[in-house]
């Protein structure tokens, strides 16, 4: 027996949702003579909007650019170079997300440690780490924490879970990011044109609503807040373009089956303990001030950048483009590398890496057709 | 007998022989055939089909199964899905010291049970203990050996139309392997779905002379052996994505871990490819057996000039799907 459609994805109820988009694209284009652009700021919409269609259906009435919206692909070389770099001293054991496994180094990317030798443990529920340290006194255990406010509170989380146990051998070497910075950076700096967002479903349960309201009051420009399931994606782009066509700027959370107008005021306060807003370094874009969180002072004995004395090193140049695509001045296909010297086999640069990067998507879900 | 497997038990004395006797000859049985150094077994008419490999699974216990019943149904697939009919099998084990007896005796009595459904003779063997650390616990080999009744024909001619049937839900061995070994943090009732099926395909060529092309999706998934077939014979296939049957939990399961269900590995589904006008009876054909209770025909050859695999997906659009690249891996959000 067939399991039982999923609604989001029967044809008879998407087809036609999309059938509006392209409608209201197609006045939007009388009107204003061009075709209206979006930015998607979460890799996981990257992801579900190649692999649905839909940003291929779309392609004549909707730019949809990739903005900076995978943690791994905004990391600036530096942070990834020290983080392999960790992984070279004796009697430690290097925790990570999935996703940095492969990234490249300028010299190796971690996969290539684990290979020769190097414990370097891929772990599917982070607080696996806390027993990892509890179980092994005798080994260092570094947590590489990167990512943007869905993450950041489990690594708050890991520091309550530390700090309770007491463990001493127990860091996280931070290089998280927040989204509201990035945002006001890609506005004020100009490179790129919007017409609206579309905002990270997953991001949003944390932030809420409400703290997406500067778009509107400071730049006067929409934000859909979308989920991740075809007629959930479509129904957001489909406002976006009504709101772009009336020339009106709103915030409408277009997923409040899990978000809500203040978002999870636990988890902030959890992430509020721990961490305060520092400096970061983007992929492509520089520094921007306060963008992301680093451990506080007071719990210094978890903060293995204090802990570790990491030497950074200038990075290999590569002609990779990253941080052109992950602000939208280009498309992965512009990349003179991509497909070519550059695949999810081989990545030269992050956004090759893992599904949700921009150029990945690119590659696996719209390259060769016809 | 000592409860757990020692250096001396695969040093060919006293205990190599008690360990014989007590443990494979007792569940697999004494055939006249295994009672020399190489098994002699009568030679058919036709052509015979070979195959062999090797278990390293982790854990060895899972959901559905054991490597026990892999190590059977996995060479059993292989001759059954190149049109052989499986008739003997051998067995090596490498077993590491310390191994507890109880444990082998399961996984023996499940290569047994699972022989024994797949109609095949287990007929050599062969056990070496090596030093702690030496292997991870236990490692199978097995090579089978099976006759090509028909002539089978060596290059399938395919057209366009031919229907693509998958004999039931994917993902099922992958999700549960992954999630049996704990380390997910996340818990799934999805059951492995090892089985032998070399019954239910010879179901299915007896229903239709014109099955173009048979093969199991195991590593890798649907995707990379669907890739190899329409590379290798140079032939588009399209599949429906709304067709493809997946478990709820399977599907549950990836989308927490980033996985896609089309890569992930099957150890008892068949892809049938068949001449359009007997897909139905096939597929009618199998779905009476319960390893393929739940089979689709889930796609189309659409083109035989061009080699390559497409999905349409419910918007009605069409990419392409391409072999996975590196490991899957979890991603973070
Ligand atoms: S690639 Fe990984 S880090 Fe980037 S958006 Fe996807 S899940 Fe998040
Ligand atoms: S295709 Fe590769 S090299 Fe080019 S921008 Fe993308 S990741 Fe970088």
């Amino acid at each position: 027996m067939r399991e039982i459609l999923n609604q989001s994805s029967n044809p008879e109820i998407i087809k036609p949702m999309l059938e509006l988009v392209m409608e209201k694209a197609e006045m939007f284009k009388q009107r204003f003579h061009r075709k209206p652009v979006f930015m998607e700021v979460c890799g996981s919409h990257t992801h579900a909007l190649a692999k649905s269609g839909i940003k291929q259906a779309l392609k004549e009435y909707v730019r949809l650019i990739s903005g900076p919206g995978c943690p791994v692909c905004v990391t600036d070389q530096r942070s990834i170079d020290s983080m392999i770099e960790l992984s070279q001293g004796e009697n430690r054991i290097i925790c990570t997300f999935g996703d940095m496994m492969r990234v490249p180094g300028s010299k190796y990317s971690l996969m290539e440690e684990r290979t020769k030798g190097k414990d370097v443990r891929v772990l599917y529920a982070p607080t696996d780490a806390i027993k990892i340290a509890e179980d092994n006194p005798e080994q260092e255990i570094i947590f590489l924490g990167i990512g943007f406010e869905t993450t950041i509170p489990i690594l708050a989380l890991l520091m309550q879970e530390a700090e309770k146990k007491q463990l001493t051998n127990f860091s996280i070497w931070m290089t998280t990011k927040l989204v509201r910075p990035v945002l006001e950076y890609l506005l004020q700096s100009g490179e790129v044109a919007l017409d609206g967002f579309l905002l990270p479903g997953h991001v949003s349960i944390v932030l809420g609503e409400e703290n997406y309201s500067f778009l509107v009051d400071d730049y006067h420009i929409s934000g859909v807040i979308a989920g991740f399931e075809p007629a959930e994606l479509l129904s957001s782009v489909q406002k976006l373009v009504q709101l772009a066509y009336d020339g009106e700027a709103k915030i409408i959370n277009d997923y409040p089956s899990v978000v809500t107008k203040k978002g999870n005021s636990a988890a902030r306060n959890l992430m509020a303990r721990y961490f305060e807003e520092c400096d970061e370094a983007w992929r492509g874009i520089g520094t921007i001030a306060k963008s992301g969180l680093d451990i506080k002072p007071a719990y210094r004995q978890f903060n293995a950048k204090l802990k570790f004395n990491i030497k950074q090193q200038e990075p290999r140049k590569t002609k990779c483009r990253c941080g052109e695509i992950i602000v939208g001045k280009i498309d992965p296909e512009e990349c003179p590398l991509f497909g070519k010297a550059c695949t999810p086999r081989k990545p030269i640069g992050p956004c090759m890496v893992s599904d949700e990067g921009s150029c990945s998507a690119a590659y696996l879900f719209m390259r060769g057709l016809g | 007998m000592s409860q757990t497997i020692n250096l001396a038990h695969g040093d060919g004395g006293e205990l190599t022989h008690q360990l014989i006797q007590d443990v494979f000859v007792k569940a697999f049985g004494n055939n006249e055939e295994s009672k020399f150094d190489a098994a002699i077994i009568p030679v058919q008419q036709g052509k015979i089909a070979v195959t062999t490999d090797s278990f390293v699974v982790k854990p060895l216990f899972f959901p559905g199964g054991s490597i026990g019943k892999l190590a059977i149904s996995g060479t059993v697939n292989d001759l059954a899905v190149s049109g052989a009919k499986p008739l003997y099998l051998t067995c090596g084990f490498v077993i590491e010291e310390g191994f507890a007896l109880k444990d082998l005796k399961t996984i023996v009595q499940d290569m047994a049970d699972e022989a024994k459904k797949a109609g095949v003779l287990l007929v050599a063997g062969d056990t070496k203990v090596v030093e702690r650390g030496g292997c991870d616990g236990l490692f199978i080999n097995t090579t089978g050996i099976g006759v090509l009744t028909k002539e089978t024909e060596t290059v399938p001619s395919f057209e366009v139309g031919d229907d693509v049937i998958i004999s039931g839900t994917l993902g099922d061995h992958g999700i549960a392997i992954l999630t049996s070994r704990g380390d997910l943090g996340i818990k799934s009732a999805v059951e492995s779905d090892c089985a032998a099926l070399n019954t239910m395909l010879e179901k299915a060529t007896a229903v239709s002379k014109q099955v173009r092309i048979m093969r199991d999706p195991t590593r890798g998934g649907l995707t990379t052996t669907l890739v190899e077939i329409a590379e290798d014979f140079g032939v588009t296939i399209t599949l429906e994505e709304n067709a493809i049957p997946i478990k709820d939990g399977v599907r549950g399961a990836c989308d927490l871990l980033g996985y896609d269900p089309l890569y992930l590995a099957n150890e008892g589904k068949a892809i049938i490819v068949v001449a359009h006008d007997d897909g139905d009876k096939v597929l009618e054909a199998i779905r009476q057996l319960p390893e393929g209770q739940d089979a689709e025909c889930i796609g189309k050859v659409t083109d035989t000039s061009k080699g390559q695999l497409l999905i349409e997906t419910p918007l009605g659009v069409k990419r392409a799907l391409h072999r996975l690249s590196g490991v899957m891996l979890p991603r973070i959000c």
